[in-house]
């Protein structure tokens, strides 16, 4: 089995009194796609927040560093991207030059990831006039263009109809082809059975099932997951 | 004295509509020095405040409620200070610059620097709380998130300079301290109403005043506009 590229381990994250995540161990490997499923409040954007390194925890959280002591390069997508008051092709450029990408390869690089996403016919339009699926269009460019190994989305879907769901999820898809490693929260089962190749279920910031899509939908599972995958799980007490 | 008043106001109007050369240096030297102030104060102000904005550290409640105070700082307080800073036995009395306009630039400066920077921390902080997780996952550090969010609320901020402006050339305490009310070298609109009306020159001083509303009027027209297209983009937006 491959090292994994980010891995956690007894990650605990709380937020004052709150404990968000406990205990939780976790480890993504090159290529996986993971889905993170759970009612609110479970756990699944902090744990995506803990992987991509924006949170203060207890425990440990390692990443495979490569010879310069680089982390894998990751980015991370939100359910409401925010986009500068800029065009789509300056909110690009900015994407590359906070991501460090050389001057002289910016330009290249923006225009490779509009033409990747179907943009590049909106690139002087300013990006907040954009419909919500095209914004979320933008900001998978935004993530595409600096090459990530690793790539977190937080229920990229969730606000979309069903159309622009859709031409995002065939994003995801390809960009999961091309050799990225997925992670993504989701309260959609239907895209997880498409897009996953392993489902993590969470409940009350513990990992309960952690196991390959196929086995997730087929096994029996603990009773909390079970009605959730059925549909039947109430609203959190 | 309704008559007189009425003559008052129609030779106030004949001074502003004759572009009265008098009166013309007057909103010259007021323009130039609030507008001087205001440029100064929006390149340190701005930085601040948006810095302020996304940085933590202990102490940064203190500074902040520090800075909402000075919001209220008194124009003639600020009047005081600069005069003992810059008067010869002071400690830049060297520069000798009291009673020039340089001094009244100085002082507004510091009248309006707090208005600049604390709206701006406000208004940059508010879109920090919604976006800076974004932000920092893309790699921005502290001076680059500042800096795309001042660039992200550039409409808002027209408002703020402008807000400053409507402050600095309103004021009257500050700049009759420092800069003496000298003809000809260092009187402005807000000191020349105070002494023509003092001297019993009402038309002047009303022309004057006619002029100041009619500045604080477009400033506020203009806010107006910004505001109302900042409206119409956030509704295109669907924020």
């Amino acid at each position: 089995m491959s090292a994994a590229l980010i891995e956690v381990k007894t990650g605990t994250v709380r937020f004052g009194a709150l404990t968000a995540l406990a205990d939780v161990n976790f480890a993504l490997r090159a290529g996986e796609r993971v889905a993170l499923v759970g009612a609110n409040g479970s756990g699944k954007t902090t744990l995506l927040r803990l992987l991509h390194g924006q949170l203060a925890h207890e425990g440990e959280r390692r990443a495979l560093v490569d010879a310069q002591g680089r982390e894998p390069a990751q980015a991370m997508v939100f359910q409401r991207p925010f986009l500068l008051r800029l065009s789509v092709w300056h909110n690009l450029m900015v994407a590359l030059w906070l991501a460090r990408v050389p001057r002289a390869q910016r330009a290249a690089q923006a225009e490779l990831a509009l033409r990747r996403v179907g943009l590049a016919d909106q690139r002087d339009r300013p990006a907040r006039v954009l419909s919500g699926g095209q914004q979320q269009r933008l900001a998978l460019a935004r993530a595409w263009a600096v090459r990530p190994r690793v790539l977190f989305l937080d229920e990229p879907t969730a606000s979309l109809d069903p159309g622009a769901k859709r031409e995002v999820e065939q994003l995801i898809a390809e960009f999961a082809q091309e050799g990225m490693a997925v992670v993504m929260s989701t309260h959609n089962l239907g895209q997880a059975k498409r897009l996953a190749t392993r489902v993590v279920y969470l409940e009350g910031g513990r990992v309960i099932v952690d196991l390959p899509t196929a086995d997730f939908f087929n096994q029996s599972l603990p009773d909390a997951a079970a009605a959730f995958v059925k549909g039947e799980l109430g609203w959190p007490a | 004295m309704g008559g007189g008043f009425a003559d008052s106001l129609r030779t106030a109007w004949a001074l502003v509509t004759g572009f009265d050369a008098r009166l013309a240096e007057i909103v010259g030297l007021s323009l130039g020095v609030s507008g001087t102030a205001c440029a100064l104060a929006a390149g340190f102000g701005m930085a601040a405040g948006a810095w302020l904005a996304v940085v933590r550290f202990p102490g940064h409640r203190a500074i902040v409620a520090a800075l909402n105070t000075l919001l209220a700082l008194p124009s003639v307080v600020v009047g005081l200070v600069v005069y003992l800073l810059l008067s010869r036995s002071g400690p830049l009395g060297a520069w000798g610059i009291l009673f020039t306009p340089r001094a009244m630039v100085v002082a507004q400066t510091i009248l309006v620097l707090p208005v600049v920077a604390a709206l701006t921390r406000q208004l940059i902080a508010d879109a920090w709380r919604g976006n800076g997780e974004q932000l920092r996952s893309m790699g921005a550090g502290t001076a680059a998130s500042a800096g795309l969010l001042l660039l992200h609320e550039r409409l808002a901020l027209v408002t703020v300079l402008l807000t400053a402006f409507g402050r600095a050339i309103s004021e009257v305490g500050a700049v009759m301290i420092v800069g003496g009310n000298i003809e000809g070298v260092t009187r402005v609109m807000t000191t020349a109403i105070a002494l023509e009306t003092s001297k019993g020159d009402l038309p002047l001083a009303l022309g004057l005043g006619i002029v100041l509303l009619g500045l604080v009027g477009a400033i506020n027209g203009a806010i107006a506009l910004v505001q109302r297209r900042q409206g119409a983009h956030a509704q295109a937006v669907g924020k």
